[in-house]
Order: C-alpha cells, then structure tokens, then sequence
C-alpha cells in the first residue's frame, strides 16, 4: 500500500510549519537565526524542554494525565545542588547523586498515591508546584542575601552540564564534531536501508524506495547542517549528548519495548489493558517515578546554563513541557504520541521563542504568540481526526 | 367496553440492515395493566421507544393514536406533556443528589433563574408517600437501596402527571419481597384508574399483575391473550415467545471427544464491589471439561458476566467464599488478570468496545496485547513476528480488513469481535470464558464465529459459552448451566434441554425460593 502525496503532507504537517517558520524567522532577522550562534543557542536554551518533555510525554500517554510539579521540582532540587556543591562544598558527583536520591525518593511517594491511592495526577502534582516552590525558595534565602547561589566555581560541574566537546574557538571548524555529525549520519541512512531491505525480504509493507532515499537525505542533511553549524560554535554541547540520550532512550523504550506498548494501550482502555493482563497500576506507578528522574536530570542541566540556583528556576517548565508534547502530536487524552512528534513540538517552540527575541519582540507578546500556536495546535489536531473518521 | 387509550397501528422502525419493528400492533384500554412479553432483542424497548418519543415522529411508519388523538412525538419531553412516562430499566437517578432532586431533574420547580425547594421538597414528600415511601425527599439517592431507588422512578413518574405509565423491567433487579411491593403498588394505581404498560421476562409477575398480555417475537406481534382473571398459564406465554423454527444457522460440531475436567469452582460466592452487602454470585458450583462446550443462559442482571469475571482473576466483585481447580490442583488466583492469563484462563468480554478492545490502536497491536512476552526477548519487541503473528489470525479468523496496521476503530462490529476473538486465541489459553460471543453482529459473523467456538473445542479447549440467546445455548452447548438470581439453578445436557424447559427452569427457581 503505497502512501499518497498528500497523505505524507498529512503526516509530517508540523515538521513542514517547523520548516516554514524557521525560514520566515531566518528572512525577518536577515538570516542571523542561521548563525552557528544561534544554533547553538538554540539547542543550549531549549535543551530543558525535550529533557522533560520525554517524561511529560511517557505521564500523558497513560490518559492525559500531566505534571504540573516538575517547574517547581527544578527549582527545589537546583537550590538543594547549589547548597550542597557551593555551601557545604560538597564534590559533584555525591552532590548529584544525592540529588537523584531525592528525586528517585519523592517519585516512588508521588507515583503511589497516585497509582495506588487513585488521587488524580494534576491534583496530587499541584500540592507539589505549591511546596516545592516554597521549599526551595526557603532553602536559597536562608542561605544567601540575594537568594541566590551560585554555583560558578564549581567547574567540572559546569564541564559536564553546560561545557563543550573538545572546544575550539569559534569561528573554527571543530573537526570531533563534524565527525561525530558525519559518523551519525551514515547510521541513520544504513539503518533506513537495513530497515528496508528488511521489510522488503519479508514481504512486509515497506515505503518506496524513492521515500526512503528522501528521508533517508533529508535526515542525514538535518544532521550534516547541525553538527558543522555546531562546529563553527565551538564544538558539541555536553549538554546536547544529554539530551540525545534521554531522547534516544525514550524513543526506544516508546517504540520497541513491552513496557512502553502498555503506557500506550492504558492511555487507550484502561480497562481493556488492565483485563489483558497489562498492570495499570505498575504502569502509573513507573510514570511518575519517571517523571521524577527526568526532573533531575533537568535541573542538572538548568543549574548548569544558569550557573546558578534561583527561586524563580523551573517556573513555567511543565507548561513547556506539556505545550511541546501538545504541538507535537501527542494525544491530550492519552493513547497516541510519540517523541519524535514531541521533538519536534518543542523545536517549533523553541524556534518560535528565539526567533522572537532576535527580532525584539515585546516579552508579553512573545506569550500571545505560544498560546495561540499552542491552541492552533490542538484544534488541527482534533480537526483532522475529525475528517479522519 | 372500556375506552381505548393508546393504540399503535402498524408500526413499522427500520436500522440500517435491521428491521427492528414489523408491522407492530398494540391496543391498550384505559385503566389496566398491559404486559408486554418476548424475548431479548424481540423488539419491546424499540415499541416503547417509538412511544416516548426517544425515535422521533417520521423515522418511524405508522401511527400512534393516544386518545383518540394521532401523535407525532418528536421528544420525551412531547410525550411526557401528555402523560405518557418511561420508567427504564437502568435507573436513571443521580446517586451523589438528593431524591427531591432527582424527582425535579430538568422538570424544576419555581422559576426559570431561581429554583424554589421549599416547594420541590413538599411536593416531593407528597408523590413519595403515594409509593410508599417514608423517606424524606432529602436523603441522597446513594443512601437508599435498589428497591426504594425503583420506587423513587415511579414517585418521579407521578410527579410528571402520568396517565400512562411504562415500566420497562422495573422488577429485574429487585429481590423477592421488594418485587411483590412494587407489583402490589401497581395494582393499587390500577384502582386509582392508572394505565399501564409493564415490560417483563418475569411471567409470574405477568400473570398477577397484567389483565392483557401482548407477545412480541422477531419484531412482530404474535399474538395478544387475555389475563382477566390472572390465571394464564406460563407455558402457554412460553410458547408464543419462543415458538419460532430454528434453521441451520449454527454448525455442527463433530465427534470431539470430551476429556477431564478442566476447570472447576465449587461454592464460589462473589458480593458486589461497592455494595458489599449484595451478593452477585451465590454459591455456584460449576465445572468445564476438556473438548467441552458449557453453556450458562441466563436473563440479564443473572449473574453470569460477574461470575464469569470473577473466575478471571477476581476481576470483578470480592470473592468471599469458594475454591477453583484446575486439572484437579487447587489454585489460588492473585487478584489480577495477569495472573489468570498466567494459568491459561481467557476471558472474552460481552463489552468489545467499553473494556475488550483498544480502539485508537491497530489490529497488530490489539491481537498481541494479552501474550506480548512471548514476542518479547528482553522486553524488546520482535515486531515482525508480532506482524506475522496478527496477519497469522487474520487469516484463520477470516477478519475483513486491508491490512493488520488498521486501527480497530475503523471496523465493524463481527470484525471486532474476531480482533477480540484472535487476541484471545493467541494468549494460548486452555480456559476460554466467552461473554455474549455474538452480541449485535450479523448473522453470517455469528456463523464464523460458532465455527472457531467450535475449532476450539476440537482443539482440546475448555469452552465455556454465556450467552442470553437461547437457541445459540442449545445449539452450541454439551452441557448448560441455567443461571438466575445469581445462582445456578440448573444443569442440563444439550440433549435433554428445550427452549421450553430451560424457561420453566429459570421460572420455577424465582417462585421456589
């Protein structure tokens, strides 16, 4: 079964308004959204969004069921970093871990009442924005006149949260990352021919050759553009390599494992799932604990960029995550999504956002523009599987 | 002669591919009980339906004449202006709202911006004294019992200003005692000159409390007997409700020889999940053989799905009491399905759409949902083998569809059953509980499926069928259990049982006890 023209359009319709954004941005702001600068920056500015997204993602496709907590969670959990690396000049790697401890700790507490006790997630994570706010703002101000606390002396932190691979000075191609681009590239074809071939072998449905060969070109030129616009910046961002792990992990565990088939089929019927076999609860349960985990390695990567533990860190980032994950296809109901759809819903965003501040855009604005595009993006999605039916 | 109050000429209400009502005639004079009689799916609710408005004026043929006056109801709200009130079987009432409340839903006293309860409960008080009731109007309808919950109906229906009052089975999940209350109340309306029409799979009830009693099979009306002096005969309805000829329409199932027991509960007693003090299954005892077809008939609300479900896992109920063996172990079930599947049990649910299937999903992935380990090494999924495995039972169950990535959404009603079906049959289960098997699918679906019931049991499985249809239970079974009252109050082998004396059977238990 061959697939149409317009049904690949249909398909791939917000990577199309990714491209087509990115274009007019790069026009209004005389092309200085192309620079490797503000490639760089756009991956180092967003990198939070598809580091919680993932979480956010896994929560919403039990059902619709989101965190508002994790915004304050960063907040609380960087002031506990900042106290333990700069006050009590702990070494980084105990400090993280601790850090990790106290999420993975309050995860399992939050996860159990909500998968066990049955207290609805936005209810049960709204008395988490509320405390962990307080708490960390609490722990900052008791600790510091500004109610701040930095964390800049304590470098290998910074190297490996919000440092560079093999750094060369700008300007300058980085040849590590242009390699690692080159390397990565050729994967990503081998496996779509492998993949194909595969298929073809089988006798299963497999796309057309020519389809494979443009994705297979599109993919490996995304990739070749920004690794030698990233090597012109100084090299990769560690924080980059973050982010490709957790979104890599989670594409796997969404795409090819059974446990995240049953996030998908409990976000479908719950109670099918559940008289199929599938435990409801253990899956809630994991969600949730996830959803914690991914929080922390979030704030790692705030306090790093910001160099810093704020009281207003992390305000908004559940907002952002769960818009990314909305642009992105995946279902406010539960059942459907997928991190690729989730990547690329934060890109949008993100592009959004960095194209607006080049282009001086007043900040109130800035926030009309993200709430329509967010609503735009529910409503088509709805519509289309409107007409779909 | 008395006045005719409603009479229904001709009536005729096609669905798409169905034709639901044939030409239906119905007369009913003022001031007595009428009983409407049939079986499931006969076409009662659809009548009564046309009646109330629910199938508006035009899309249905014939007349409605109330009297004397022919009527074109387009809503409830039509129809209840001119008395004509609908009691239906499920209650409609607001557990977490008061019964004064409930009696006034959308029918509100005082004015359009300020509802006035000071006469809402008074009034209340009042209609509910008419039925008896002592309670006041503000207790919580989730603090009364069924019984009064269905005399709350009817002192709702009064307050509508009723003159001809619809009770669709309004006894089917009361007990005994509050059974005989509500039908005494009914007489007692009767003498105040009420009109009645009362639906009913109870013919004890019919013959107390009915003067005329109007049989409806296939979408027709068979016939209408009179019940003046309360003294009809059961068998004598009973054969006007199932006298129908039975052609081939079930498969014959050959020379399978029949092996040990397979699965056995003994006193398995199951209470309600959230009303602890109801009991849904009440001491059964049942057993299935290898190669063997057990039917369970029974009306609805008998018991079966939650036994059925509760055998699966205690997925449904709390079981207080009764042991389960299989292969002659006793086994003690964790209370999950994952456990019952564990131990080769399938349970193949009445309900596809509600807890059977995943709709927003793909034929694949609903068909390897309940065995997704064995394609799974290290929690990855093989999904080439899940492919296979999917178009695997396309093919053998025959399932229309252009391909096995299509969402199970998009199919009809006998395709989805055979998704359902397939995810059952790969979870390689040794025990499989089918719920309704065939319920709304079509009559050459409901061949297929008879013929994998029957593959199956050729295949060693332990087949157990519930199913309130019952030439599909005689046709299909070896043995059948007859379920009623959330007891199994009989036990025949196929060759011994009639349509006739599996009715006498279930009639019997509810007079007996």
């Amino acid at each position: 079964m061959k697939k149409s023209a317009s049904q690949i359009l249909k398909d791939n319709t917000m990577l199309i308004v990714l491209v087509l954004v990115y274009l007019f941005f790069t026009w209004r702001t005389g092309g200085a959204m192309f620079s490797p600068f503000n490639f760089n920056e756009l991956i180092t500015q967003n990198a939070y969004v598809f580091i919680l997204a993932s979480g956010m993602l896994m929560c919403m496709l039990t059902g619709g069921n989101i965190d508002l907590a994790c915004g304050s969670l960063v907040c609380f959990l960087g002031a506990l970093g900042g106290y333990f690396m700069t006050i009590r000049e702990m070494a980084p790697l105990p400090s993280i871990l601790l850090m990790l401890l106290i999420g993975i700790v309050y995860g399992c507490v939050l996860g159990y009442l909500i998968a066990y006790i049955n207290i609805p997630p936005w209810i049960a994570t709204l008395a988490g924005y509320l405390a962990f706010r307080g708490l960390g703002t609490d722990i900052l101000s008791s600790n510091s006149k500004t109610g701040s606390i930095s964390v800049k002396k304590v470098e290998s932190f910074l190297g490996i949260f919000a440092g560079k691979l093999f750094k060369t000075k700008i300007g300058h191609l980085n040849t590590v990352c242009m390699a690692v681009g080159i390397i990565a590239a050729i994967i990503v074809v081998l496996l779509n021919v492998i993949g194909r071939a595969n298929k073809v072998k089988k006798g299963y449905e497999a796309d057309s050759m020519m389809m494979m060969l443009g994705k297979s070109v599109l993919e490996a030129g995304i990739i070749l553009l920004v690794a030698y616009k990233l090597a012109m910046a100084g090299g990769i961002p560690t924080v980059l390599v973050w982010v490709a792990i957790v979104v890599l992990f989670y594409n796997f565990i969404t795409e090819k494992t059974t446990i995240g088939r049953h996030f998908y089929v409990v976000g479908g019927n719950r109670e099918a799932a559940r008289l199929s076999g599938v435990n409801t609860r253990r899956i809630m349960f994991i969600a949730y604990l996830n959803m914690a985990i991914v929080t922390v390695i979030t704030t790692w990567v705030v306090l790093g960029r910001v160099q810093a533990a704020n009281s207003t860190a992390g305000t908004n980032f559940e907002m952002d995550a769960i818009s990314a994950c909305v642009v992105g296809g995946v279902s406010a109901y539960g059942g459907s999504g997928r991190i690729i759809g989730m990547v690329i819903g934060a890109t949008l965003i993100g592009v959004i956002n960095l194209g607006m501040s080049l282009m001086n855009i007043d900040a109130n604005y800035q926030k009309v523009v993200k709430g329509v595009v967010l609503l735009g993006a529910v409503a088509f999605d709805i519509l289309s599987k409107k007409r779909a039916k | 002669m008395a006045n005719i109050l409603l009479e229904m000429k001709s009536i005729t209400k096609t669905f798409p591919g169905v034709k639901a009502l044939d030409n239906v005639n119905l007369q009913v004079e003022e001031g007595e009980i009428h009983a409407l009689v049939g079986e499931n799916g006969a076409g009662k609710s659809t009548l009564m339906n046309v009646l109330s408005g629910i199938y508006p004026y035009g899309t249905y043929e014939g007349d409605i004449v109330y009297n004397g006056e022919i009527c074109k109801f387009n809503t409830i709200k039509d129809s209840e202006g001119k008395g004509i009130v609908i009691i239906h079987q499920e209650l409609a009432l607001v557990p977490e709202m008061s019964i004064g409340e409930n009696m006034y839903l959308g029918n509100e006293r005082g004015s359009k911006a300020r509802i006035d309860w000071n006469t809402t409960y008074a009034e209340a008080d009042k209609y509910l004294k008419m039925v008896g009731l002592t309670e006041s109007s503000k207790v919580l309808v989730k603090e009364i019992g069924t019984g009064k919950q269905q005399l709350v109906e009817i002192a709702k229906a009064l307050a509508k200003h009723a003159k001809l009052l619809i009770l669709d089975e309004p006894t089917s999940s009361l007990n005994e005692e509050d059974s005989r209350a509500l039908l005494d109340l009914m007489l007692g309306f009767k003498e105040q000159g009420m009109t009645m029409i009362i639906i009913t799979h109870k013919l004890n009830e019919v013959s107390y409390v009915a003067d005329k009693i109007t049989v409806i099979r296939d979408g027709s009306t068979i016939e209408t007997i009179d019940n003046a002096n309360h003294d009809i005969d059961e068998d004598r309805i009973i054969k006007g409700m199932v006298g129908r000829e039975l052609t081939n329409r079930f498969p014959k199932r050959e020379n399978v020889p029949i092996g040990d027991v397979n699965l056995e509960v003994e006193h398995w007693t199951v209470h309600h999940p959230l009303y602890p003090e109801r009991i849904v299954v009440n001491d059964v005892s049942m057993y299935v053989r290898k190669g063997e077809v057990v039917g369970i008939y029974g009306l609805m609300g008998a018991g079966r799905t939650e036994l059925a479900m509760s055998i699966f896992g205690q997925s449904y109920g709390i079981l207080t009491a009764g042991t389960l063996r299989m292969n002659g172990q006793e086994v003690k079930l964790k209370k999950s399905a994952e456990d019952a599947i564990k131990h080769k049990i399938a349970y193949v649910t009445e309900d596809r759409k509600g807890n059977g299937l995943i709709l927003s999903q793909s034929i694949k992935v609903n068909t390897s949902l309940a065995n997704l380990d064995s394609l799974a090494t290290n929690m990855i999924i093989d999904k080439d083998k899940e492919y296979q495995v999917a178009e695997e039972y396309r093919e053998k169950l025959r399932t229309k569809t252009p391909s096995v990535e299509q969402l199970v959404g998009n199919l009809s009603g006998g395709n989805q059953q055979k998704v359902l079906l397939a995810k059952w049959m790969f979870a390689e289960p040794d025990v499989l509980i089918l719920d309704e098997p065939t319920r709304g699918i079509d009559v050459g679906a409901k061949y297929e499926i008879y013929c994998i019931i029957n593959d199956l049991a050729a295949a060693g499985k332990s087949v157990i069928m519930i199913s309130s249809e019952l030439p599909e239970v005689l046709a299909m079974s070896d043995r059948i259990y007859i379920m009623n009252a959330s007891r199994i109050v009989g036990e025949m082998a196929a060759s011994e049982a009639t349509q006739e004396n599996i009715m006498a059977t279930i009639l019997r238990s509810g007079r007996g006890d």
